[in-house]
């Protein structure tokens, strides 16, 4: 064909592509790259250094805790004598599983008004704007918050400690809610629309099924978060030395007891207190490695 | 192929765009001057009467339709009647307003602030504009398909049922029928028949659309609104696409916004040609492919810009 012609001429008098290359400027992209790739992975292997430093230390103190001491079965012992981790554990579960379905719903639900509803009206953004500070709170403030609230002149309390984990729990699932809704395309929920959709039907039926994965992502992160808080549980749930589920009680719980006996003059203490930090450490990489999970699953489909 | 109204349904479309010799789009394109523009000074500005005269009934009627983003006028005095149970489609370049228009139809653009549409869309002879109407039964009554395929998070038996059940109160084998007759009206039904239960978004892209085009079909809408539904599909499945338009438009009326103009040409019975937010020809289809009133239609058409 004639017009095909035309297109090869005018690459056949040009030089073979290898004549056309400059060698000085093809070296040196070549070495930059190889400059910026040991940067990039000296400052890995220096990263990675601490981080297995802290597991194996972890895992190799609170392994002989875990072995030596009935960890699951007995409650946290007087100095110098043998006991575990029972109360604790029972303890920091219900704690934070109290504060994770006090702040989850309120989370999500704001999550869900923030990205479907409030479209650039005034209390939208002032939600945002106040839900990002409460988010960077550090948590001994709201520790202090809920001392003041709920425990001053009552008592410490179980509940006073949930909810001081729930209001660590509600600005990250609110963030992570709106931007995983927000990266639901658009035209899905006109799709919706075009067929007459109701918008409360659309946004329980289309957009959060649609962010389901990104969402239970986001509550999974938040629980892994509150399992390791020790501030805000420091004036609320205090601590408690006896097995006692009564959430209207000071409550035993993991980040305390590490707390406290991590200072202690006593071993068998310490030996408990990396027990302790071992469990904690361990449940918050199960959760994160489930919510990596459960997000990839989500992309793939 | 000289009168569309008496198309024989038996011939194929490709036969029926073969046959049309005389067509404009036939012509050899112009190269040297594609990329002019066309003087719009020289359009005539179309008003009410000149709509197509002995159309049949309207079953749509845009009256002095002007529609703004913010202080952009994209549509401008528009006057069109998208009549019943035929095939309109709207051609013209991108920018043009044809989607524009079309998203008018199910006032789509109501779920943008900043968008406002000004005159009158009457359908039978309801203005839909109105503050009064209620938009989800409208919308429900005036089905879209995008461009872009948008299955639900869900099966593909819950995407097609998922309009009719907002709607219909129907028993489980109605719904089941229902969701049958959907997927193959949009030709879909061999390819999915064993897995209903999968998930919508399991298809290819072009079984996608053809998921969506039967989702809006299940609901059976009076009025179809098709925002370049074949953009996005491989010729066996536009061709697929383009026979159920053909057999859709004995129960509903259509709209059809396309860039491809043998495929307006093809499809529909009625072609209007807009540019920069005007309405600059609306006729039957043979006659904007054959003979256009106006300069710049031919010009479009025969791709001398756009």
């Amino acid at each position: 064909m004639p017009a095909n012609n035309v297109m090869n001429a005018p690459m056949s008098t040009k030089p073979s592509s290898a004549g056309r290359y400059n060698k000085s400027l093809y070296n040196k992209r070549r070495w930059t790259n190889k400059l910026g790739l040991g940067f990039a992975m000296s400052a890995m292997v220096f990263g990675l250094f601490w981080l297995s430093w802290i597991l194996v230390t972890l895992f190799v103190e609170g392994f002989q805790g875990m072995v030596e001491l009935p960890i699951f079965t007995a409650d946290t012992p007087p100095p110098m004598s043998p006991g575990g981790l029972r109360n604790a554990i029972v303890g920091s579960v219900m704690l934070a599983f109290s504060g994770l379905f006090i702040g989850a719903p309120i989370g999500l639900m704001t999550g869900i008004y923030l990205s479907e509803f409030s479209k650039g009206s005034m209390l939208g953004k002032v939600t945002r704007f106040l839900n990002d500070i409460l988010l960077s709170a550090p948590s001994i403030v709201i520790g202090l918050f809920i001392y003041a609230l709920m425990v001053k002149g009552e008592s410490f309390s179980g509940w006073a400690g949930a909810l001081a984990l729930a209001l660590i729990v509600i600005p990250v699932v609110v963030r992570t809610t709106e931007n995983m809704l927000n990266l639901v395309p658009n035209s899905l929920r006109e799709a919706a629309y075009a067929l007459g959709t109701p918008k409360w039907k659309m946004v329980t039926q289309v957009t959060v099924k649609a962010a389901k994965a990104g969402l239970t992502t986001g509550v999974l992160l938040a629980f892994a978060r509150i399992t390791g808080e020790t501030a805000p549980l420091l004036f609320t749930a205090l601590n408690n030395q006896y097995f006692s589920t009564d959430m209207g009680q000071p409550i035993a719980n993991l980040p305390n007891t590490i707390y406290q006996f991590a200072m202690s003059p006593y071993d068998n203490w310490h030996t408990l207190a990396w027990a302790a930090a071992l469990l904690i450490t361990a449940s918050v990489l199960v959760l994160n490695i489930l919510a990596r999970f459960i997000g990839n699953r989500g992309q793939v489909k | 192929m000289n009168d569309v109204a008496s198309k024989v349904r038996t011939e194929t479309t490709a036969d029926r765009f073969n046959n049309a010799t005389d067509s404009l789009l036939n012509r050899t394109m112009s190269k040297s001057s594609q990329s002019q523009q066309p003087n719009t000074a020289e359009f005539n500005k179309q008003s009410i009467h000149d709509i197509p005269k002995n159309m049949p009934k309207a079953k749509m009627e845009v009256r002095d339709l002007n529609f703004y983003y913010d202080d952009f006028q994209a549509l401008k005095n528009i006057n069109i009647d998208i009549a019943e149970k035929k095939v309109t489609a709207f051609i013209g370049p991108s920018g043009c307003g044809k989607s524009t228009l079309l998203r008018t139809f199910n006032r789509m653009y109501d779920l943008y602030p900043g968008m406002r549409a000004e005159g009158a869309i009457n359908l039978d002879g309801k203005n839909i504009l109105g503050k009064d109407v209620d938009v989800n039964l409208l919308r429900a009554q005036v089905g879209m398909v995008f461009q872009k395929p948008t299955p639900f998070p869900m099966s593909i038996y819950d995407n097609v049922a998922f309009g009719v059940k907002l709607y219909e109160k129907l028993s489980k084998s109605e719904v089941d029928e229902r969701v049958e007759w959907a997927l193959k009206k949009s030709a879909l039904w061999p390819e999915v028949k064993d897995k209903l239960k999968a998930s919508g978004l399991s298809l290819s892209g072009g079984q996608q659309q053809r998921l969506c085009i039967a989702r809006s079909v299940a609901t059976k809408p009076e009025v179809l609104l098709l925002d370049e539904p074949t953009s996005a599909l491989d010729p066996i499945s536009t061709g697929a696409i383009e026979d159920l338009i053909e057999d859709l438009k004995n129960d509903y009326t259509i709209a059809i916004v396309t860039h491809n103009m043998q495929q307006a040409a093809r499809v529909s019975d009625y072609t209007v040609y807009m540019y920069l937010g005007d309405m600059i020809e609306m006729g039957e289809t043979d006659q904007i492919f054959t003979k256009p009133t106006q300069t710049a239609t031919e010009d479009y058409i025969t791709g001398r810009y756009g």
